[in-house]
């Protein structure tokens, strides 16, 4: 959909072989994640709440609270330089410019005591030699283009002036005045109502094609994914269990829990019956079973699953860690 | 006993702001003259932009908020006035369901003791006993297991403590449940869960649900009627079927149309609807829609329209002056659906269900030889 970037390009991201223990925990909550996004590219990633997809993206942004968790292994190659992942102070330099994130609590990455325009403005001044004049005026209109009106005066009002679809969206103009090259949004749509929602991911669309921007966007919303996805990431309790190409995702998935997570989609028309679900609940670290994760939920389990399922290329770049993929083949091999 | 367990008559909420000193002060009206039926046993949605009032409506009608102006009627009585043990009697009949299953229950307090709380509160002469096997059958009736009591809510997932919050919810026993927004916060696969389960409960308690929600498929999916609203009034009203099929409010019309659609291909080609809200401090004149109304005419920024009947059956009002020939010259907007299933996506969904069915049979036959055993599969739910 981008202009930019038709060809293929050399990843802008490559974020390979990440694991994460949280202090006390038996097991690896993130276990060997890895993917990659392109300049002016979308990669979507979805998954059970709780799966870690948050963590995965603080982790990046070098922002996971220190001792909390002991980052095991993990490479990220960022506009081509190398940094590693348990080595956050390489993530400081790059973050808030090149690298911004949209956060999933917005009320608590505004600080309520100072006015929404002056923190815009310190979010420029922080990363360019701007004047104070250029940066406000910077400000003022990136407001404008998330559709803030009256956006010179609006920058004068507190945080708990603005209702929280405009709280969201001052957000995201924050993490969008630097032109980022990376921006990272982690559910930046879920408080807003599907008109503003629309016209937020017009705006990132725009973005992209204007300055090569990618984006990395966590939502629970498939509809969203759809809209904007480029490739997707399914993830599982810490691990990714199937990505490639949103049409194959949407059109050809391949991972049981990608298939139950699919039909559990409420429709828009024909019957209202009972929704399908995932029964079950995701494990914990404490109980974390051997081999497949999802297998204490999963409906082909076989006793092959105890042990770890590789990802495993189906075609395209689209790749599934299952012992069954592709399925309705191996099934048949295996009865 | 009348139909309607709920009734708003000429509901207003107006807050106050800014200080007088500073000159400053103004009027949000945040509900601006809101009247509606619920009836006994349905489920009743209300849908709308960020800000246009729907938490204000639902506390006004918990009456957590008391109206500026306008009344309350809840199964017959009028709860403007409540007081006492009318108000006790009130708060166990009308429970809350809240958005943040997160925040929304104590971290300190077990499981066991957050569903207890409204036992002893609602129900005194309970002995510790008898309140405890409530527990255990409240845990029971939401999907979970009588050991969950002795846990914390940090021990849970998302979809697990909104589980939590509606056992609690459930434990006075309510006719009414009111949930703002209850599963926005969830993973569309839990989602799913609490849906099926708030189903569940209606039919099987005879309970009256309103539900506030952003996700216009999960409003029909759940609800019976929806009341669509914008900038603190209802514009337009009735089954979800009709709604949906023919809306007939312009703004109905481009919530409609804004509604992403989970399928590969669907993008949508613009925005449907350009502007912001107008303030509620200072709506506009006339239709309040109309600096955004891509049909507006002068008559709209004078005069303002009513909600009158559709002609498309069952109590369907909308309120705009033009609606008759605006859906003339316009296509109803429904979305002609969701295209058909990709054969690869259909095949799989296929597979899978049949799979449950298959597990589901097993373990079924396995519960009644072993019913101590613990649960390794399937813990919650039936599987359709
Ligand atoms: N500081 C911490 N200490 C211990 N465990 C943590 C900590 N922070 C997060 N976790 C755990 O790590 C896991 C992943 O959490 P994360 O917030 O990344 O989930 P998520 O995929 O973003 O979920 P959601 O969709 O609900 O936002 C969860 O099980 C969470 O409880
Ligand atoms: N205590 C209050 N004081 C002043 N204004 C308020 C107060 N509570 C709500 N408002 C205002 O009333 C309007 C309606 O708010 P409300 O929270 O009911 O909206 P909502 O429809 O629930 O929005 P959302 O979808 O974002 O939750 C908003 O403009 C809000 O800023
Ligand atoms: S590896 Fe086994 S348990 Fe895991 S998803 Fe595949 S079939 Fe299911
Ligand atoms: S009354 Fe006029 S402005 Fe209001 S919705 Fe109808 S056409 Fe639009
Ligand atoms: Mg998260
Ligand atoms: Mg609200």
């Amino acid at each position: 959909m981008s202009l930019v970037n038709t060809e293929a390009q050399p990843d802008l991201l490559v974020v390979q072989d990440f694991s994460l223990r949280f202090r006390g925990a038996p097991s690896d909550q993130i276990n060997r994640v890895s993917f990659s996004v392109g300049s002016g590219k979308t990669l979507c990633i979805v998954g059970e709440s709780g799966c870690g997809k948050s963590v995965t993206s603080l982790a990046m942004m070098g922002l996971l609270p220190a001792g909390a968790a002991q980052i095991n292994s993990g490479k990220m190659l960022f506009e081509g330089q190398a940094m590693n992942l348990a080595d956050p102070k390489a993530m400081r330099k790059i973050r808030g410019s090149r690298m911004t994130m949209i956060f999933q609590e917005p009320m608590s990455s505004l600080n309520p005591v100072f006015r929404i325009g002056d923190q815009i403005v310190e979010a420029v001044k922080a990363h360019s030699d701007a004047t104070d004049a250029q940066a406000r005026d910077r400000a003022v209109a990136m407001l404008q283009r998330v559709g803030i009106p009256a956006p010179a005066k609006r920058m004068r009002d507190y945080p708990h002036q603005l209702s929280g679809g405009m709280r969201q969206r001052v957000m995201i103009a924050m993490a969008l005045v630097n032109d980022p090259a990376l921006l990272i949004a982690d559910e930046p749509t879920t408080a807003l109502d599907v008109t503003i929602q629309a016209q937020i991911l017009e705006l990132i669309r725009d973005l992209q094609a204007e300055t090569g921007m990618g984006t990395i966007m966590i939502t629970h919303d498939l509809g969203v994914v759809a809209e904007i996805a480029d490739t997707v990431a399914v993830m599982y309790a810490g691990t990714v269990v199937e990505t490639g190409p949103a049409e194959r995702i949407f059109n050809d998935p391949q991972h049981p829990y990608t298939i139950g997570l699919m039909s559990s989609i409420p429709q828009l028309t024909g019957a209202r019956g009972r929704l399908s679900t995932v029964p079950g609940m995701v494990p914990t670290a404490r109980n974390m079973p051997a081999g497949c994760r999802f297998s204490t939920r999963c409906p082909f389990a076989r006793p092959v699953c105890t042990t770890e399922p590789p990802l495993v290329e189906i075609g395209d770049g689209h790749q599934a860690a299952c012992h069954f993929a592709p399925l309705e083949i191996k099934l048949k091999e295996s009865a | 006993m009348s139909d309607n367990i709920l009734r708003a008559r000429g509901l207003k909420k107006h807050f106050t702001t800014g200080g007088v000193v500073m000159g400053t002060a103004g009027v949000i009206r945040a509900v601006d003259d809101v009247s509606f039926d619920v009836r006994r046993g349905e489920t009743f949605a209300i849908v709308g932009e960020s800000g246009c009032g729907k938490s204000t409506l639902a506390r006004l009608l918990m009456r957590l908020l008391s109206p500026t102006e306008g009344d309350v009627i809840f199964d017959g009585i009028d709860v403007r006035n409540l007081k006492g043990r009318d108000l006790t009697a009130l708060r166990r009949d009308m429970q809350f369901i809240f958005q943040d299953p997160f925040s929304s229950l104590n971290p300190r307090m077990s499981v066991g003791k957050l569903i207890g709380e409204p036992l002893e509160t609602h129900f005194p002469d309970m002995s510790g006993a008898e309140r405890r096997a409530k527990v255990s059958e409240l845990l029971d009736k939401v999907g979970l297991r009588p050991e969950h009591a002795e846990r914390y809510p940090h021990e849970f997932s998302g979809g697990q403590r909104q589980r939590i919050g509606i056992a609690r919810a459930l434990a006075s026993a309510p006719k009414l449940m009111i949930g703002d927004e209850p599963v926005s916060a969830l993973d569309v696969s839990v989602q799913a869960q609490v849906i099926n389960l708030l189903g569940d409960l209606r039919d099987e308690l005879g309970l009256t649900l309103v539900i506030i929600a952003h996700d216009l498929a999960v409003i029909r999916h759940m609800s019976d009627r929806v009341a669509v609203m914008y900038l603190g009034q209802i514009v337009e009203q009735g089954t979800v079927d009709t709604v949906f099929q023919h809306p007939r409010h312009p703004y109905t019309r481009a919530l409609l149309s804004a509604i992403p659609v989970a399928a590969y291909g669907q993008r949508l080609s613009q925005t449907a609807l350009h502007g912001e809200m107008p303030s509620p401090a200072n709506p506009p004149s006339g239709c309040r829609f109309h600096t955004r109304c891509p049909y507006a005419q002068d008559r709209c920024t004078s005069q303002a329209p009513t909600l009158r009947p559709t002609g498309n059956g069952e109590d369907h009002v909308a309120a705009c002056h033009f609606f008759a020939d605006i859906a003339a010259a316009e296509p109803d907007p429904g979305r002609v659906g969701t295209p058909p299933r990709a054969a690869g996506a259909s095949a799989r969904f296929a597979l899978y269900q049949d799979a449950m069915q298959e597990r589901a049979n097993v373990r079924s036959g396995q519960d009644q030889k072993q019913q101590a055993e613990p649960k390794p599969f399937h813990q919650q739910e039936s599987s359709t």
